[in-house]
């Protein structure tokens, strides 16, 4: 990751080695923040395979924060799919 | 009522995909905070896991069908494009050729090799590390491919029949040989390393011709070959929502059946009178038949439901589907890990 930013609110972090894949799930998870005013992501040039992710934050909230929520609600999710689909797995297997 | 009516409206938007005559509406997500007053849009794990459901409708051999209703295109898509790209396989990267003196050129031949899938639990293996040549025994399989054509002296003397003439004149992958390299045979006593197809054609031979090539095998992503993508494909559609208008009778009925696929419409006989019903609409594959009948086209009111995923996932079979799947939700939680960990190990200034 590298960080430009003119103040702590509204900072562009450079996640290298990342597309849409990782760029579009976390730009949701992060619009579903309420202190977030604007957050998105770009990639740069298709032949290089890094993302520009912007977050702006109301108030005084330095931009880092909704980033690491985001991350954090991501996992959160990816764990609650995982629990939920192997559930589903084990029950239909067990039906069948 | 009007307001009853507004509120219908505002959930439309934010609940279904419209499909029009012309195009597709309301397709971007808007539920975020601050978008809809009156709404609770902001992120809350407990809302999102009762909301949250996967039913699995079919599980064969190779395939599988679930629905995933709750949750947002983005990380639906996420979670294709890791399927399709960022799982990992075994696969054969380097062909050591010793002899090929078949009409199939070496690198054809090597091409052809690479593309096939090995029967391999890629979670057994580790990455190959850069700059290493060799391969050692916990990232590298060993195959060997030794087939030499000679004719039959048995034939029959008039017979044009290759399979009678020649031994050995098909090379299949089921001619491919596992040789195990160091410790293998003490780290996997049971494994049975083979393609997962026995019947694949590589090449051809006439007597004379032999083929002798030794493969490694690593583990790699789709991202970097396809040969590496463990699924034959992935892929997801949204539930297709039909609602009729207006009751829809008599000739009309019977048109408006052969609009959509087959099952979806049904009709029913009531009070003597043809009428038509929406049956099943998750058959349904929106051909938008129903718009080139200026009768029937304000009748009817397409869309899609915008947080039911219907994934249908294939695997070529060196993992099952259902296994895929969870090892693509793994990778994704493993990306977040390491930008959590960056985030935390590296001063923000």
């Amino acid at each position: 990751i590298q960080v430009d930013g003119t103040d702590g609110n509204c900072v562009t972090f450079v996640l290298h080695d990342e597309d849409h894949t990782l760029g579009n799930s976390l730009r949701y998870m992060v619009m579903k923040n309420p202190d977030v005013e604007f957050c998105g992501y770009c990639i740069t040039h298709p032949s290089e395979s890094k993302i520009n992710f912007r977050i702006q934050t109301r108030g005084a909230l330095p931009a880092v924060e909704p980033f690491r929520k985001g991350l954090n609600d991501l996992m959160g999710v990816c764990q609650h799919v995982l629990n939920t689909f192997e559930r589903s797995m084990k029950e239909f297997r067990a039906q069948k | 009522p009007a307001l009853m009516a507004a509120r219908r409206c505002v959930d439309e938007m934010r609940e279904r995909v419209v499909l029009g005559e012309f195009g597709v509406r309301n397709v971007h997500t808007t539920d975020f905070p601050g978008n809809y007053r009156g709404y609770e849009d902001a992120w809350d794990q407990r809302r999102f896991e009762e909301a949250f459901r996967v039913d699995v409708i079919r599980e064969e051999e190779d395939t599988l069908e679930f629905d995933m209703v709750g949750i947002d295109a983005a990380i639906a898509n996420a979670f294709r494009r890791i399927l399709l790209a960022e799982v990992p396989t075994m696969a054969v990267e380097k062909v050591f050729v010793y002899n090929n003196t078949s009409i199939v050129q070496d690198e054809i031949l090597a091409h052809r090799l690479g593309l096939i899938p090995i029967r391999a639990d890629p979670r057994l293996f580790e990455y190959r590390n850069q700059g290493d040549q060799e391969g050692t025994e916990i990232d590298t399989l060993q195959f060997q491919l030794k087939i030499k054509c000679k004719r039959n002296p048995q034939a029959a003397k008039e017979s044009s029949d290759p399979d009678e003439l020649y031994f050995n004149h098909k090379v299949y992958s089921k001619h491919m040989t596992w040789v195990p390299l160091g410790n293998q045979t003490d780290l996997f006593p049971d494994a049975d390393f083979r393609p997962v197809h026995d019947d694949i054609l590589i090449a051809l031979l006439r007597p004379g011709q032999e083929i002798d090539v030794l493969m490694h095998c690593v583990k790699g992503i789709g991202k970097d070959h396809a040969k590496f993508s463990p699924v034959a494909t992935a892929s997801y559609r949204l539930l297709p929502d039909i609602t009729l208008l207006q009751p829809i009778e008599d000739e009309a009925a019977e048109t408006l059946q052969k609009c959509f696929s087959h099952g979806v419409i049904e009709i029913q006989n009531i009070n003597g009178k043809k009428v038509a019903r929406v049956a099943n609409a998750r058959l349904d594959t929106f051909s938008r038949e129903v718009f080139r009948h200026e009768g029937l086209k304000n009748l009817v009111h397409l869309a899609r439901v915008r947080n039911h995923y219907i994934f249908s996932v294939e695997s070529t079979g060196i993992l099952p589907p259902d296994v895929l799947v969870s090892e693509a939700i793994k990778i994704l939680m493993g990306k977040c890990q390491r930008f959590l960990n960056e985030l935390d190990s590296v001063p923000m200034e």
